[in-house]
């Protein structure tokens, strides 16, 4: 296996999903079939695949809500079954699953990011308090924090679970079509945001999207493996002195 | 204590649990459980009479069996999740009503669990309500977080590791402890309001999930309490009241956040 060789050739740049063989079908409707893939740290990748192509059956196999029916899928480098850390996961999850008459405040949605097993049982602290504010003021969202989430237009909105996924530090970060149901403007501000946020910080992304253009236009123009129907689109990130951590709302607040 | 001082606290109990598990239940769009269980419930009650143990208790039971049947058909017709509750409440309704006929020396009594009737409430019943209400209150305070993610974004919930179906289970059972404690309160017939009238008023006045689950309170406790006094100053059905000025209130929420939003 190339894997050891090119974890030295990275340095410290951990492996932070591994698909192996994975395969998934719906009442014997194969969706995914035998898909094989590695994400490593501080890369971009750009899922791109038409509708049922099981784009969004991979992901939701990535974060736990799915499970492979065959093959195996690794975050962090523990099996996905006794992954625990998931505060190292931010999701953004599509718009459209959003209730909008859902009684709660812009500040109440972002501090639910912090709400995971490691805070069961917890009060939420001064702490808490104050990287929500950090996390509202870094997507400049901060004047919106009392309003109603179901008040704001579609980019407001995307920016506020952007919020909630970023309040943890997460060293992954997944988006689900985050640029659909909002203006052209609102998705180019949107991306450009998303592209600052991989050159100048530690985390990797994951991108589920049909949008070719905008994804082609920072990830290139051939995908870096097809799988299926399934297209990942790679980027990685070198700009980085060092991989120490930082905080991500500490010094994007600081960039303004 | 007099019979109306037990109807107040009885009733000042419940309309702290009812509109509180409704508001869950309405945001999860499970606003049609309350009627189900609480129809499930009274076959447990008929079926209590029955045997001669204590109603409410044999009617939580069903109620707790009926959440759990409601989930299993659910999973079985992932998309129409209406249909697990109409089946289950018809079967509830054919159950009573047949344990009911079996036994007809207590039809006075059947009537008190359909129509409600808090003033005959005993104080095992008075008991009951304040255990229930205990329970509810801890658990709801001990993870108003979890829950609060839970209703909002169950996905998110469970990308954060939570437990989702620990809670999903804990939701049933508080929702079913609520409604058999209720049914002798407001009736089985009008439990469903109780439940989904405050979280209506709530919804369309509030901006924020705090604002939303105090608001459902304060309007079941005006709702319960100036029921019962209407009721009692006027010899009429505490249930009926309860209900009418839930409905009031509602149209005065609907009319104020009309206004508020022109």
């Amino acid at each position: 296996m190339n894997g050891t060789a090119s974890l030295q050739q990275e340095g410290c740049h951990q492996e932070i999903v591994r698909l192996d063989g994975v395969s998934f079908s719906y009442d014997s409707q194969p969706v995914l079939q035998d898909i094989s893939f590695r994400i490593m740290e501080r890369d971009f990748v750009g899922l791109i695949g038409s509708n049922g192509a099981g784009k969004t059956t991979l992901m939701r196999m990535i974060v736990g809500l799915t499970r492979p029916q065959k093959g195996s899928i690794t975050l962090f480098g523990t099996p996905a079954g006794q992954f625990k850390d998931w505060n190292l996961i931010g999701y953004v999850p599509q718009r459209s699953h959003v209730n909008p008459l859902f009684p709660a405040t812009v500040r109440e949605v972002v501090l639910s990011g912090l709400y995971g097993r490691k805070k069961l049982f917890r009060r939420v602290s001064k702490e808490d308090a104050s990287r929500c504010e950090d996390a509202l003021a870094a997507l400049k969202i901060e004047n919106l924090a009392d309003s109603r989430i179901g008040a704001l237009s579609g980019g407001q909105q995307q920016r506020v679970f952007l919020a909630r996924a970023l309040i943890n530090n997460p060293k992954l970060l997944i988006l689900d079509e985050p640029l659909t149901g909002i203006d052209i403007e609102t998705q180019h501000n949107f991306f450009q945001m998303i592209k600052h946020m991989h050159q100048r910080h530690n985390i990797t992304f994951l991108m589920v999207s049909h949008d070719m253009d905008m994804v082609r236009s920072y990830l290139g123009q051939e995908p870096k493996e097809r799988s299926g129907k399934l297209n990942f689109y790679v980027r990685h990130s070198h700009d980085l002195e060092d991989c120490q951590g930082t905080d991500l709302l500490h010094s994007l607040r600081k960039e303004g | 204590m007099e019979f109306f001082q037990r109807a107040l606290i009885g009733g000042a109990l419940i309309a702290i649990t009812a509109p509180l598990m409704g508001l869950f239940l309405v945001l999860r769009r499970l606003a049609m459980i309350g009627d189900t269980l609480a129809h499930v419930s009274i076959a447990g009650v008929a079926l209590g009479f029955l045997m001669n143990v204590y109603p409410v208790a044999v009617g939580l039971a069903f109620a707790i069996i009926g959440s759990f049947a409601i989930e299993a058909l659910r999973r079985t017709y992932r998309t129409y999740a209406e249909l697990s509750l109409a089946i289950i409440m018809s079967g509830g309704i054919a159950l009573a009503s047949l344990l009911f006929t079996m036994g007809k020396g207590f039809n006075q009594n059947a009537n008190s669990y359909w129509f409600g009737s808090i003033y005959t409430l005993t104080y095992t019943d008075i008991w009951v309500i304040a255990g229930v209400t205990a329970i509810v209150l801890t658990m709801v305070l001990v993870h108003k977080k979890e829950l609060f993610l839970l209703t909002f974004d169950e996905d998110a919930a469970a990308v954060s590791g939570l437990p989702v179906k620990y809670f999903n289970i804990m939701l049933s059972i508080l929702t079913a402890l609520v409604i058999s404690a209720a049914i002798k309160i407001v009736g089985a017939l009008l439990v469903s309001a109780l439940l989904t009238i405050p979280a209506a008023c709530s919804l369309a006045l509030s901006r924020s999930f705090k604002q939303a689950v105090i608001l459902v309170v304060v309007v079941g406790e005006i709702a319960v309490l100036a029921g019962l006094w209407i009721a009692g100053v006027g010899n009429l059905a505490p249930g009926g009241t309860i209900v009418l000025l839930l409905i009031g209130f509602l149209a005065v929420s609907v009319a104020t956040s009309r206004i508020m939003r022109a």
